[in-house]
């Protein structure tokens, strides 16, 4: 196929090759960065919790006299833990994707701020109860629970479990075991890694990581009243979240119901990240529509071109050239304006993307996007101007005879 | 001339249905993806207070020592307790309220229902007409109240219908936390959005920003009175020093937690009050109180903006939508440019037969408009599509988002001039035809 006779036809057609050019080189730039956009989105949405999410609920209730936290604990547990299917419950200050409980600054040297951190209490057994993986060092032993005193929001001097992703942002490199780290005046000292646990709220927020949380052993009472977790088997957790929510009216009736936090943690995750989901099914929307808006307009103009030229094409055919050749002639046409549409598009995209890290926290694109997205423009192109194409090599040598 | 025009552009639009039906379809997308998007940026980023909101300001000094994690821009977005209640009771300014949020338990005693979490807000008595909070019954309390530490309330309508089935609710009691509190006013439903006067902390990256469009509070309680109420449930929104000794209890914490609104209804007395935050902060340096005396004072929508209260991803889709417009245009662009030069021809003869270039340019244009006039009313009802489909997403502003009378203007507006300009260069070109050359080819 000789590209020559191609792009001097298209000289005569300098405004309208460039115009659909452009149009090209913008659907290539909104294209990469949209996908783009919706796979951080979607893998935001696989974030991994690190607990059973399948087996856990929770209920809270708030509006109970601070006094009654103990004897609260004690009613809710057993009011809880006499539900059919129930497999345990247990008093803990918040769960993945629930209400936040407690974050706070760290320091390592009690004089530098080092990073904001989640901080989870939990009484006896809520290790065992969230399913987290304790991957260094151990599970705290009975003693290691301690009662929070007075006004304090937790033991003022603890031995706790942090995930993993903390440890190497707090010691890169080195054994997180028996090092210490202050939040104001509470001290801390790791006892253990657990794999992974994320903060109540998981967003990434500047260089904050969503898993950089810690696990307090408490225990209940004080602050650590009125949230409880609670675990069963999968098949039956929706059931049982009905009949603790229910229950709570009987066991306490001297406090309130969260109805909007006591739910199961799946549901709770679904709720997180529906502004997510909605975003990416909106980015969905505008590519199927982009690509259709892109696709109308070569269309149109390769129709044009095609009646503009029957005479042309006439002459053609009655000189020898097969339909094969007509209809290539105008797939390689379609391939050269959609090529120099590309290679607009690629530095289009990589500014849209740098702007984007600048004003939307959106991290930098990857560059395997961009073959990516080349390719389907170019399927694209090469779909839409097929009808056009195919009528081009449909007209019969006789055109040329005719008006002549 | 006009009318003759339009016919021809009709006539011209029924030859070449395909082409013509692909344009409309354009730009309708274009349109009603970037309308639906501009409704709800429009909604989120309206003014609160229209008219009022020049005159409205956000005092800010900074409280915090050396040693806290704050960066020391700009002072924190709150302040605390005794420099808000300095300020405050200094009446420096036209009117002025102090406003802090609180989770709060409560039950009416007359009416038979399992008590309520609502949310309080703990303010002064120039809050309402500082912001022109409607009543459907009763009154605001008076300031006298308000110094007597009365145990009086203002509460919404909404738990108004929840407690009292909507009627007059003035004069009976509710159970607030543990005491016993007298409504003195329910309003009128009022929604104003942006929740402006709640507007702090989204910097943080705490809250997410979608916070700003839920609903007003349900109950309103003098400042000082609901300090003793609710006693031991207020929230800081940051502390240093080892924060609150008894949680909940701040006001004598080294935290930032309460807010301070003010009106100053000329520029002179917004100078005046200028120099007042200043003196007051040098002052607080010359007791101990204060490390910096750095002090911000900016009008309401200056705060809305700082505080970026618009969801990063409705910007978001706004500017992808009109990505998506200019895509759009583009292409409308390369298919008026294709359909005016095949009536080559036909141009050629007009101009032989006298017609002006300016002539043909209006016709083309004329043809171009209506292209855009036609796309607008699907543009139009994509966007009620539209707006459907994001009062469903259930986000705290769905019950919010409807097209306004002005919305519907710019839709058409915008659809006809983006085919407008969607329209000239093309235009240009079919009336630069030369005649000589087109009829030759006749």
């Amino acid at each position: 196929m000789q590209i020559q006779p191609i792009l001097a036809a298209l000289k005569k057609h300098k405004l309208a090759t460039f115009l659909i050019a452009m149009e090209i080189a913008l659907a290539c730039a909104v294209l990469c960065n949209a996908c783009f956009l919706i796979a951080n989105r979607l893998s935001a949405m696989h974030l991994n919790s690190g607990v059973d999410e399948a087996s856990l609920g929770e209920i809270v209730v708030t509006g109970f006299d601070p006094k009654q936290a103990t004897d609260l604990n004690a009613r809710m547990l057993a009011g809880l833990g006499a539900i059919p299917g129930v497999e345990s419950v247990h008093v803990i200050s918040s769960i993945p994707f629930g209400p936040p409980a407690g974050t706070a600054g760290i320091t390592l040297d009690r004089k530098h701020y080092n990073t904001v951190v989640e901080f989870y209490l939990g009484a006896p057994g809520t290790l065992k109860a969230l399913g987290l993986k304790v991957v260094a060092g151990h599970v705290p032993a009975v003693d290691d629970y301690q009662p929070v005193e007075g006004h304090d929001y937790m033991p003022l001097s603890s031995r706790v479990l942090i995930t993993s992703g903390l440890a190497e942002r707090l010691w890169p490199g080195e054994n997180p075991l028996g090092k210490e780290f202050w939040a104001a005046k509470y001290q801390f000292r790791v006892i253990g890694v657990v794999a992974n646990l994320v903060m109540s709220q998981p967003q990434k927020f500047g260089n904050r990581e969503p898993g950089w949380s810690v696990f307090v052993p408490t225990l209940p009472g004080g602050p650590l009243a009125g949230t409880y977790l609670i675990r069963a088997k999968p098949q039956v957790l929706n059931h049982v979240m009905v009949e603790a929510r229910a229950a709570v009216a009987k066991v306490a009736p001297d406090a309130v119901l969260d109805h909007e936090d006591s739910h199961t943690v799946s549901f709770l995750r679904e709720r997180f990240f529906k502004a997510d989901r909605s975003m990416a099914g909106l980015l969905v929307g505008v590519i199927v529509a982009l690509l259709a808006v892109t696709a109308f307009g070569i269309v149109g103009l390769a129709s044009f071109w095609v009646s503009q030229r029957t005479k042309q094409i006439g002459i053609r055919r009655a000189l020898g050239a097969t339909r094969a050749d007509i209809l290539r002639y105008f797939q390689t046409e379609n391939f050269l304006i959609v090529t120099f549409g590309i290679v607009v598009g690629i530095v289009l995209a990589i500014g849209i993307n740098l702007a984007l890290m600048k004003f939307f926290e959106v991290p930098r694109l990857p560059l395997w996007y961009l073959p990516v997205g080349v390719v389907a423009l170019w399927l694209l192109g090469q779909l839409a101007v097929l009808v056009p194409a195919l009528r081009a090599a449909a007209v019969p040598p006789v055109v040329a005879t005719r008006s002549v | 001339m006009f009318a003759y025009y339009l016919e021809l552009a009709l006539r011209s639009l029924k030859r070449n249905k395909l082409l013509t039906v692909l344009m409309v379809l354009a730009i309708a997308i274009g349109i009603g993806a970037s309308m639906t998007t501009l409704t709800v940026m429009h909604l989120l980023s309206g003014d609160p207070l229209p008219g009022k909101s020049a005159h409205i300001y956000y005092p800010q000094v900074d409280p915090t020592p050396n040693n806290s994690n704050w960066q020391h821009k700009y002072p924190l977005p709150m302040m605390d307790y005794r420099s808000a209640v300095d300020l405050w009771s200094a009446h420096r300014a036209d009117r002025q309220a102090l406003v802090v949020q609180s989770p709060v338990k409560v039950s009416a005693p007359e009416v038979n229902r399992p008590p309520l979490m609502l949310t309080m807000l703990s303010t002064t008595s120039d809050f309402f007409p500082m912001f022109d909070v409607p009543f459907e019954y009763g009154a605001a309390w008076t300031p006298a109240d308000g110094k007597d530490r009365a145990h009086v309330a203002v509460i919404s309508s909404d738990l108004n219908d929840k407690l009292f089935g909507g009627k007059d609710s003035v004069g009976k009691s509710l159970r607030i936390r543990n005491s016993d509190v007298r409504i003195v006013g329910v309003l009128a439903p009022w929604r104003p959005h942006p929740l402006f006067y709640d507007a702090e902390g989204s910097i943080t990256g705490n809250m997410s920003s979608t916070g700003y469009y839920g609903k007003p509070e349900d109950v309103f309680m003098p400042f000082f009175s609901s300090m003793e109420v609710n006693d031991g449930n207020f929230f800081q929104y940051t502390c240093w020093g080892g924060g609150p000794t008894v949680p909940g209890h701040l006001e004598n914490a080294p935290c930032v937690w309460v807010a301070l609104w003010v009106q100053l209804d000329s520029a002179t007395k917004v100078a005046d009050y200028r120099a007042f935050l200043t003196n007051y902060a040098q002052q607080q340096k010359v007791l101990g109180r204060f490390t910096h005396t750095e002090t911000r004072m900016l009008d309401l929508m200056q705060w809305l903006d700082y505080e970026q209260v618009i969801p990063s991803n409705v910007k978001l889709q706004t500017w992808l939508a009109f990505a998506f417009l200019a895509i759009c245009l583009f292409n409308m662009v390369g298919l008026l440019l294709a359909k005016f030069l095949r009536r080559s021809g036909e141009i050629g003869v007009r101009r032989a037969l006298g017609a002006s270039r300016r002539s043909v340019f209006a016709q083309c244009l004329t043809e171009a408009g209506l292209i855009g006039l036609i796309g607008g009313i699907g543009g139009w009802l994509l966007t009620l599509v539209g707006l459907w489909l994001v009062r469903r997403q259930q986000t705290p502003y769905s019950d919010l988002v409807h097209m306004d009378v002005s919305m519907f203007v710019v839709t058409f507006v915008l659809a006809v001039g983006v085919s407008l300009i969607a329209g000239a260069l093309p235009a240009l070109r079919a009336s630069r035809v030369a005649p000589a050359l087109q009829l030759k080819t006749l």
